[in-house]
């Protein structure tokens, strides 16, 4: 890795001495000659909860698709514990140990709030493994458990498609939660959602971060404040300011991009 | 097999056999033109497109017939008429189509697929019951009829001409309605955003059948050109259907640049090859060659890429 | 660990529901006693021919019902399981002593007539009867696969795949009818007469065909069940729905979709082999768009949802067009078209939706001991 490469501000974060668990270095995507992402580089510890911030089209989400491998990358290395996350299909990306919330609800209308789960837990992802897969104590057990954390502990057999907004936020993050991934990457995780609803979920989220990395984008600057570690502000594709929330607040990069214009 | 000819003549059956294939060409864009609109630019399946066309086809026998019976001084030029009234025609049955059948199932592709099927049944039915199941040719005027001697072992047949020139109006005239006029903006507008197109004051359902009805009127155009070059029968159109869309898929569904050079490499491979291979084993090797190309690239020839 | 009794019972899922069960025995009983019983041998034979649709119309409700995957072309795998067997009976029917008026004796007729004077290699290894059996399920499973990766690896999903699939049945068609010589051209493989030694063309040989019919049928409606009541069956919904989720919860989609893609195309297969035993040929008009997309109507009218729906739809369907097509020829047509029109417009959950709307909500107001079965919503296509 080369350190010629890392903003300097970065605190204690040396790549030849300390091991990430995410490393973005030089990433680019460009559709049609725009640059959506254009030359981002920034590292994620252990532990760490990041939160990306940004105006509108900043790339933020682009940076998540390109994570995840919704978005193939035209240039730059995601390294994932060691492990270039480029070349990886997208299901290997989350076998490998990175789980995605997307930014509207993505579950499954047709199915139970158990069946929901059941489908994201870790076990028979083969095609043989889903044909053989029994529904043991573990798995019922599992379930249960993240149920009573989502909330919905009481909604286990209803159809998804009649859970509320708030609800069904929840129960992509259940579904997330029981993949058990190292790292967590929530899209506006409290988007659209009602001031009660919110508490509950930064409760959640306070709960569900313990010994993982979480990859947050949130545009509710108290909701940020309240979790984040370090913030990396996105603008215009690429990384315009990065460090803990004080600092960024006071960028003057920052003050100008939210309130120049 | 191509061993046997010289390199003149090899050159002579290309350019022969390529002008032999112009109608077909000219159909294939014709036809593979309306779908276009019809898939690339609303996405829907219209299964029945070859009927359309043959209504086309068989406004044009009734035309010829009638100018023959009745007006033979106008004979003639009956073919710019019938080429008039089989687009009045299909765009008016298309149109009507859009409303009862069509716009209750933009948000279902397949179910289209399925339904716009029974629709090509009704309809092979109906002609079968109105001309009978036995298959009609027109006359043509005689100006259609001979080829031009272009040189020893060249000549071109007058009325592949005739369509290749009305084809290339129409291809035109599309282009230009699509691209540079109100209405084409409408559409693309639709297409991209029916919620916002319909906000700023887009009446969308209106756009929907007006696009559909063009689509469905330029292959009434296109059973117009068939006729040179077969007889029409009530499954006719069913022939040329998975070509169509064939050719569509392969030229990258919302390029009309993509459907015309798609439709011209088909058909001229198919032709080319029937002259050395049997017309079914052309086909057949034509029509695996697309396949196989689709398979390995499957958003056809020309298409940008876009964000998800 | 000890779970504690307040915890409400999760979901125990059962293999079939109660209703489902009834399902079952009153096809097994109309298949197996009741139209055995009404039917004179020759209807019973034209029965044995429509079941053998219903295998290509459940492989349908399993991938395009379940999947979102709609293929127009499973005549190819039908007419594949078809000509595999026909081609092992031909050669039987084609012993020296059967053919020694023919130029070269011991090859089948249509070769002698197409100027063929040695049977050609892919026809050799249809000598034998465990090699057929085996070819009939692996060779329309191999290409089920090769299509499904090549187009699901690339995203290749609904139109798109139904209009490839579609130009694939028109290929397999145009290459038959072409190809006289090595595949008897249109008239199909034809004159087919026993089974290792067994005349199959007896009436005997047709009720036992039909109960060895039936009870394949049955089987592949239990391992379907099997399928659909798996974490499998729930992915393949899933996916229907959202298929970006299933990808990021860890699944590799294009696997799954070419599994049921395959499975359709092996019932569809089970069904040509049993087809070509029961009616004594294969020919070219069971392979190519318009009975694959026929066969499509098998599902829908049953409802694409419903297993046993299939069933009752594919004979429903057929019995209905050798009604109308002996007494009204003109009116099929119409009819036949009007069918697919409704079946999307009014009824796109077909005879099961009409029974779980109508019937069921009666019945289960008197047996008070059945759960109403969950609505089953109207599938979303899959882009």
């Amino acid at each position: 890795m080369n350190a010629a490469l890392l903003p300097s501000h970065i605190i204690g974060a040396d790549p030849a001495e300390k091991s990430f668990l995410l490393a973005v270095e030089a990433l680019t995507v460009s559709f049609d000659g725009f640059k959506a992402v254009n030359d981002v580089s920034f590292y994620v510890d252990p532990n760490e909860i990041r939160v990306i911030i940004g105006p509108n089209g900043a790339g933020k989400t682009t940076v998540l698709d390109l994570i995840c491998g919704r978005t193939k990358a035209s240039a730059g290395s995601i390294k994932y514990k060691g492990q270039e996350l480029t070349k990886l299909s997208e299901s290997a990306i989350v076998q490998a140990g990175v789980g995605r919330k997307f930014q509207t609800p993505s579950i499954y209308d047709d199915l139970t709030v158990f069946e929901n789960l059941e489908i994201s837990f870790p076990r028979g992802r083969s095609v043989f493994g889903a044909l053989t897969f029994k529904r043991d104590a573990e798995v019922r057990d599992r379930i249960e458990e993240v149920a009573s954390m989502i909330f919905l502990k009481d909604q286990l057999l209803e159809r998804a498609e009649f859970l509320s907004h708030g609800q069904k936020q929840w129960l992509e993050i259940g579904m997330l939660l029981i993949q058990d991934p190292e790292l967590l990457m929530l899209d506006e995780p409290v988007a659209g959602m009602s001031v009660g609803e919110r508490i509950k979920t930064a409760e959640l989220l306070n709960q569900i971060i313990k010994g993982r990395s979480v990859l947050v984008i949130e545009h509710d600057m108290k909701f940020v404040e309240d979790i984040a570690h370090r913030v990396t502000v996105l603008h215009q594709g690429k990384v315009l300011s990065e460090g803990s929330m004080e600092r960024v607040k006071n960028d003057p990069k920052v003050i100008e991009v939210y309130l120049g214009h | 097999m191509l061993g046997d000819y010289s390199l003149g003549d090899l050159s002579s059956i290309f350019v022969m056999q390529g002008f032999a294939g112009l109608i077909l060409f000219s159909v294939y864009v014709l036809m593979a033109l309306g779908l276009a609109i019809i898939f690339g630019q609303m996405g829907v399946i219209n299964m029945a497109h070859g009927e359309f066309m043959i209504l086309g086809a068989y406004m044009t026998y009734l035309c010829s017939g009638f100018f023959q019976t009745h007006l033979p001084a106008l004979f003639p030029a009956y073919f710019f008429v019938a080429m008039a009234i089989a687009f009045l025609a299909s765009g008016a049955l298309g149109m009507l189509v859009e409303w009862a059948l069509i716009r209750h199932l933009y948000k279902r592709p397949l179910d289209t697929l399925l339904a716009t099927w029974g629709l090509s049944l009704i309809l092979q039915q109906a002609y079968r019951s109105i001309f009978g199941a036995r298959e009609v040719g027109v006359e043509l005027p005689s100006w259609l009829i001979g080829s031009v001697q272009v040189t020893d072992t060249i000549e071109i047949p007058i009325n592949g001409m005739f369509v290749m020139g009305v084809t290339t109006l129409i291809t035109v005239g599309v282009a230009l309605l699509m691209y540079r006029s109100r209405f084409g903006a409408q559409v693309r507008a639709v297409v991209q955003n029916r919620a916002m197109a319909g906000a700023v004051g887009i009446d969308t359902e209106r756009v929907d059948r007006l696009t559909f009805g063009l689509g469905c009127g330029i292959a009434g155009i296109a059973g117009s050109a068939f006729t040179m070059v077969g007889s029409t029968g009530p499954t006719s159109g069913q022939l040329y259907i998975v070509d169509t869309f064939l050719i569509v898929v392969f030229g990258g569904a919302a390029s009309l640049l993509g459907t015309i050079a798609s439709a011209f490499s088909i058909s001229q491979t198919q032709s080319t090859l029937e002259f050395f291979l049997s017309g079914s084993t052309a086909k057949v090797i034509t029509l695996l060659a697309v396949v196989g190309i689709l398979m390995l690239r499957p958003q056809g020839l020309f298409t940008l890429k876009v964000r998800r | 660990m000890i779970r504690s009794t307040s915890k409400p019972v999760v979901n125990d899922n059962p293999f079939m529901k109660p209703m489902e069960w009834v399902s079952l025995a009153l096809l097994v009983a109309v298949i197996f006693v009741l139209l055995p019983m009404l039917l004179d041998a020759f209807r019973l034979n034209l029965v044995g021919k429509y079941l053998t649709y219903s295998f290509v119309a459940l492989g349908l409700v399993i991938c395009w019902g379940f999947g979102g995957i709609l293929s127009l072309g499973q005549g190819v795998f039908f007419g594949l399981g078809g000509y595999l067997m026909a081609m092992y009976l031909k050669l039987e029917a084609s012993s020296v002593e059967n053919t020694k008026i023919q130029s070269t004796p011991g090859i089948p007729d249509f070769m002698d007539w197409n100027q063929i004077t040695e049977l050609p290699w892919f026809w050799k290894p249809f000598q034998s009867l465990p090699f057929t059996l085996i070819a009939v399920i692996v060779v329309p499973a191999f290409f089920a696969f090769v299509i499904g990766t090549a187009m699901f690896r690339r995203r290749v999903g609904g139109t798109y795949f139904a209009i490839i699939t579609q130009a694939i049945a028109a290929i397999l068609t145009i290459l038959i009818v072409g190809q006289q010589g090595y595949t008897g051209g249109i008239n199909g493989i034809t004159d087919l007469r026993t089974l290792n030694g067994w005349d199959i063309r007896t009436d005997s040989a047709h009720a036992i065909l039909y109960f060895v019919n039936g009870a394949l049928l049955v089987g592949c409606i239990l391992f379907a069940q099997a399928v659909k009541k798996s974490k499998l069956g729930r992915i393949l919904l899933a996916m229907r729905d959202k298929e970006d989720r299933v990808r990021f919860s860890g699944y590799q989609v294009a696997s799954f979709k070419t599994f049921a893609f395959c499975l359709a195309a092996v019932f569809a297969a089970i069904g040509g082999a049993m087809f070509t035993l029961q009616v004594g040929f294969m020919s070219p008009s069971f392979v190519g768009i318009v009975p694959s997309i026929e066969m499509v109507i098998y599902a829908a009218v049953g409802g694409r949802l419903s297993l046993f729906g299939a069933v009752w739809g594919t004979l429903l369907v057929n019995w209905a067009k050798t009604t109308f097509s002996e007494s009204f020829p003109e009116l099929w047509l119409f009819g036949l078209g009007a069918l697919f029109i409704a079946v999307v417009l009014a009824f796109p959950n077909g005879l099961a939706g009409i029974y779980r709307t109508y019937v069921e909500p009666r019945l289960t107001r008197r047996v008070k001991a059945l759960e109403p079965a969950p609505a089953v919503a109207l599938p979303h296509a899959a882009e």
